[in-house]
């Protein structure tokens, strides 16, 4: 047609204009004639039983719901359904759901008090005393005494990470209308539309049917607004089920950071055998991870976490065991690379100990042993020519000089490190056969309409998607259309998470377009109408040939594709305040290709920035099981004056399976900046293992 | 979480006169100037107060102007207000840092110096400034006028020697003799809340304060008179860790806070001291 493509230009967002002139409508932008406000009593115990609840509200004019009004299964359905809506007896965390109370008047109602009271039990804080496993995962590769047998040197390690806050822009927030038939229409910010339809079905023994999602405008999501909406979506259905009205429930940001989910924290211990020209010859890991109260998440998390333990580095001697534990803090849960920032946090730093070991340069034993097409990873899936460990570390080496900055720095206070990383796109093993997503398009008479589950949050889901779509059906980017992610109205295209967008849903609609490309012949669309009528074409997600897992060896290709990056960090110590100021920053990734550079390079950067906050600032203080710092005044993230220029380098790589050559992006851009950053502290003097690296724990570190 | 926020009344009195008389016969109306603590403290549900007196609109607690070296600020002269005014540019450049340094722009036109030293708190960014300085606090009452030392202003954690029925209207505040020192380190870059901030006057006689090391701001006028004596730099950094009493809280730790303060001493000295190098070119 001779028209320029969509693909690899940086069109318009879809959702740009809304979002500037101030007429997207978030959730606390809408009402509904009649509508009450909800608010959610939660425990302010870590452990116990609840012994007595008493409301002192007038009960004629407040809506109460307990755990007694739930009329189906009083859990929020994910996959271990240990989790309850309300509290019945027993408490695991503090700020856990008792209650929710619902009145017409926000004031009356943030006026209005409940008493409870408990029988308290000790609780526990630490994830290695634990009595409760949630999961436990072992992946082997050979043998790892033989590998051990084969070193020249063995170097241990131990390294922490710790909570992690989403800090979305928009907190957390639900309507649940009535529908008049029983059921209920929820809209929310949200990322999974159909994980909250399949949770309000469960817990209100609905049928498909009576319960509707609909996603509304979403301020950010990074992982946070996975799993947590259903429990805020039951809580706001049972209360408009019980008075018959439409509820409102947003949280403030007080109570998203007190009540929701946050990054699991870890200690991650390594074992690696080396020969002394720093071949690897054993990597041993045990990794534990902090569930919290219940079991969310955390089997996934780990397991992500697992698969990538041992870094981008081929081996034929890998043992790795973790485990996720349950601690009386609130569940930890989805957070942007969703336990892979922490193994590989532990990885990359463990890698800068063993150059230091050896007395070689990092980049040298990165080189040695960097994945290279046709190697081997852990679960034993062999890598094809999507592989780029050793381009994106090369290219990020050549971009920073790295090797003379590395020698002229030394000891001026100053510090540059690395860090090479990978991120699997997709759902984990056997994930996308069990989700067997759909992506349907319907025939316009400009062009056509993308019907799909996967959210826009701010990635730019919706334009990337139309991209694909309008390149591939020939017509132009203005002509396609996103339907709103609505249960009532689009397919089941699995959640907006896992880096999978892109590739799984953008690849399901590339083949629909293809489809109705056929079929359109040389009519256009208004024609095709004209003469035929409607045309809607579904796909559904069809496994790769090649792919194959098996979920109980833990074995086979953890993932089809994976991306793969390089960030180099250069760091200066304020000898006075010991601050590790992070003053330039370079980051290499291989995504494939980029549907849409600049919303590409968004993503880079921001996961960029939100990798030096978990590494430098961000820090959730938790006394007795509560967060005390539950606000923006106290929990630190960076500012723009708090990060570096951040130089960012997409390099391409087309893999021939994914859309256009894409690959994912949402998630990779934070595994790299917490390794780098403390390679380059430990290169400036401070030999720190645990993040974040706050001034206090710098000063602490090198006082010892 | 949220609280109500109904049931609060606001008093717009019309001149200080007219506020002297409301604070007298309500003494429990919050006085509310640039408002940028108390919303902060209604939206956690942390604040009792019912009632607030509005002094916003009150032209009599505001201007900058200077007399016999006294510069005399107006309590309701905001951040940028200090930032822009060539009388604090000239005889208080720490004050002109301090003030670049609170929360960012939106705070910096709406905080008042006047709410940063009634608030109390111990991480005010410009109470260590004022201390150092030999600021003088005017208070006015329908009593009458008073003035209070600075440094005799704060009694306690978060207390002050206000009385109930008294408003704040100036602070005066004497030109430092000798280099002028500021500075403060925070949770991060900006919009931060000071983990430990110093104001110091250099030379023979030095002036040092410290904020966030103890319940109130603090003069340390034992170290002061180690340095003032020729003693080492090491001898007055073990004085003043019996002048300061720093804990641990959600921003930082007492140990952390001790040894900082004891770097920052040494970068001040070293900066203002008479060794240091403007000293040594005669200045
Ligand atoms: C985002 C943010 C960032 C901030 N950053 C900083 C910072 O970096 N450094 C810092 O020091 N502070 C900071 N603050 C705190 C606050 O901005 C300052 O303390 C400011 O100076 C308060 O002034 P105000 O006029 O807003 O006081 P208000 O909030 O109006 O009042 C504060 C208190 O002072 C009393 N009060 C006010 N004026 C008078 C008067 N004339 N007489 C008697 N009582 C009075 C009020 O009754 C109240 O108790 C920050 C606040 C926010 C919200």
């Amino acid at each position: 047609m001779g028209r320029r493509g969509a693909v690899g230009s940086n069109v318009l967002r879809k959702d740009g204009a809304g979002k500037v002139n101030g007429r997207a409508l978030y959730l606390d932008d809408l009402s509904f004639p009649g509508m009450l406000h909800a608010r959610t009593i939660r425990s302010t115990i870590p452990a116990g039983t609840i012994t007595r609840v008493t409301p002192r509200v007038a009960t004629r004019e407040f809506i109460v719901v307990d755990h007694r009004d739930i009329p189906g299964r009083n859990v929020v359905a994910l996959i271990d359904d240990d989790q309850p809506c309300l509290a019945e007896k027993r408490i695991r965390h503090v700020a856990e759901p008792i209650l929710v109370l619902a009145h017409e008047d926000r004031e009356t109602l943030l006026g209005a008090t409940v008493d409870i009271e408990y029988r308290q039990t000790t609780p526990n804080y630490d994830p290695l005393r634990s009595d409760v496993t949630f999961k436990q995962i072992a992946i082997d590769k050979g043998h790892v005494a033989d590998g051990f047998a084969r070193a020249d040197l063995i170097v241990d390690g131990e390294y922490r990470t710790r909570h992690q806050e989403q800090l979305y822009i928009e907190p957390n927030g639900v309507i649940a209308v009535p529908d008049g038939h029983g059921g209920v229409i929820v809209y929310g910010s949200l990322q999974c539309p159909y994980y909250v339809h399949r949770a309000l079905k469960v817990l209100l023994g609905l049928p498909d049917e009576r319960v509707r999602v609909i996603q509304t405008e979403t301020g950010g999501g990074f992982g946070g607004k996975e799993e947590y909406p259903s429990m805020i979506a039951g809580h706001a259905a049972l209360a408009a089920i019980k008075s018959g009205r439409p509820v409102k429930l947003v949280y403030d940001r007080v109570e998203d950071m007190l009540a929701t989910t946050k990054r699991h924290p870890s200690i991650v211990r390594h074992r690696t055998g080396v020969t002394k020209d720093g071949r690897l010859t054993a990597i041993e890991i045990d990794a534990t991870f902090d569930g919290g109260a219940y079991a969310t998440l955390s089997a996934v998390v780990l397991s992500r976490g697992l698969i990538h333990a041992s870094g981008p580095y081929r081996c034929d001697h890998v043992k790795i065991r973790g485990r996720a534990t349950m601690t009386n803090t609130p569940p930890n849960g989805a957070f942007r690379g969703f336990g892979a920032p922490q193994t590989q946090f532990a990885a990359e730093v463990h890698m800068d100990r063993i150059a230091d070991a050896l007395g070689i340069d990092p980049v040298r034993l990165r080189e040695l042993n960097a994945f290279r097409p046709g190697d081997i990873t852990a679960t034993g899936q062999t890598l094809g020519k999507d592989c780029s460990a050793l381009t994106v570390l090369r290219e990020a080496v050549k971009r920073t000089d790295f090797r003379k900055r590395r020698k002229a720095l030394k000891g001026t206070g100053r510090g540059i490190g690395l860090a090479l990383f990978f991120h699997g796109s997709g759902f984990t093993g056997s994930g996308e056969v069990k989700l067997a997503s759909r992506a349907t398009l319907q025939l316009t008479e400009r062009g056509a309409r993308i019907l799909v589950g996967s959210t826009e949050i701010g990635q730019g889901t919706r334009t990337m998607l139309a991209q694909i779509v309008a390149d591939t059906l020939g017509v132009s980017y203005d002509a396609v259309d996103v339907n709103d992610a609505d249960t009532g109205v689009v397919p089941d295209s699995g959640p907006t998470v896992a880096s999978r967008t892109c590739l799984i849903v953008g690849r399901l609609l590339q083949r629909a377009a293809a489809e109705m490309r056929e079929r359109l012949g040389d009519l256009s669309p208004s024609q095709y109408l004209k003469k035929h009528g409607p045309l809607v074409v579904t796909t559904q997600y069809e496994k790769p040939e090649k792919v194959s897992w098996d979920d109980t060896t833990y074995r086979g290709d953890a993932y089809e594709s994976y991306g793969w990056g390089c960030d180099v960090a250069e760091v200066q110590i304020d000898p006075v305040t010991s601050q590790a100021i992070p003053v330039a920053f370079t980051t290499v990734h291989e995504i494939g290709r980029a549907i849409h550079p600049g919303l590409a390079r968004g993503q880079i950067e921001g996961g960029s920035a939100q990798g030096i906050g978990w590494a430098l600032l961000e820090e959730v203080v938790i006394r007795d099981g509560r967060m005390v710092n539950s606000s923006l005044t106290n929990y630190i993230i960076p500012t723009t004056l708090d990060t570096p220029p951040i130089e960012v380098q997409i390099v391409d790589n087309p893999y021939p399976q994914g859309p256009f050559g894409a690959k994912g992006v949402g998630e990779m851009p934070i595994d790299g900046p917490a390794p780098a950053i403390i390679n380059a502290i430990r290169h400036a003097g401070v030999d720190i293992r645990e993040i974040p690296a706050s001034p206090e724990r710098i000063q602490a570190c090198a006082s010892r | 979480m949220p609280v109500t926020i109904r049931h609060r009344a606001l008093l717009s009195p019309r001149s200080l006169k007219d506020a002297l008389r409301l604070r007298h016969e309500e003494p429990d109306a919050m006085p509310l100037a640039g408002c940028t603590d108390i919303y902060v403290a209604l939206n956690f549900g942390t604040l009792p107060a019912r009632g607030f007196l509005n002094l916003w609109t009150l032209d009599a607690l505001r201007g900058i102007d200077v007399l016999d070296g006294v510069v005399r600020i107006g309590a309701l002269t905001t951040y940028t207000a200090l930032i822009q005014s060539p009388i604090v540019a000239r005889h208080l450049p720490m004050l002109v840092a301090a003030s670049r340094e609170v929360g960012g722009p939106q705070i910096q036109h709406r905080g008042t110096i006047g709410g940063n030293v009634a608030n109390a708190s111990p991480a005010g960014d410009t109470l260590p400034v004022l201390a150092v300085a030999q600021a003088v606090v005017e208070l006015h009452s329908v009593r009458g006028l008073r003035l209070v030392p600075f440094t005799d202003f704060y009694t306690g954690y978060r207390t002050s020697a206000a009385a109930p029925d008294e408003l704040i209207v100036a602070l005066h505040v004497p030109t430092p003799q000798g280099r002028q020192w500021f500075r403060k380190v925070g949770t991060r870059a900006a919009q931060a809340i000071s983990k430990i901030v110093i104001a110091g006057v250099g030379g023979r006689q030095p002036r040092i304060a410290f904020g966030s090391v103890a319940p109130t701001v603090v003069r340390l006028p034992q170290t002061e008179r180690v340095l003032a004596s020729g003693g080492t730099i090491l001898e007055a950094q073990q004085q003043m860790q019996s002048e300061i009493s720093p804990i641990d809280d959600v921003r930082s730790t007492a140990a952390y806070r001790r040894q900082v303060a004891a770097n920052l001493l040494d970068e001040f000295w070293r900066a203002t001291g008479p060794g240091s190098a403007r000293a040594a070119r005669g200045r």
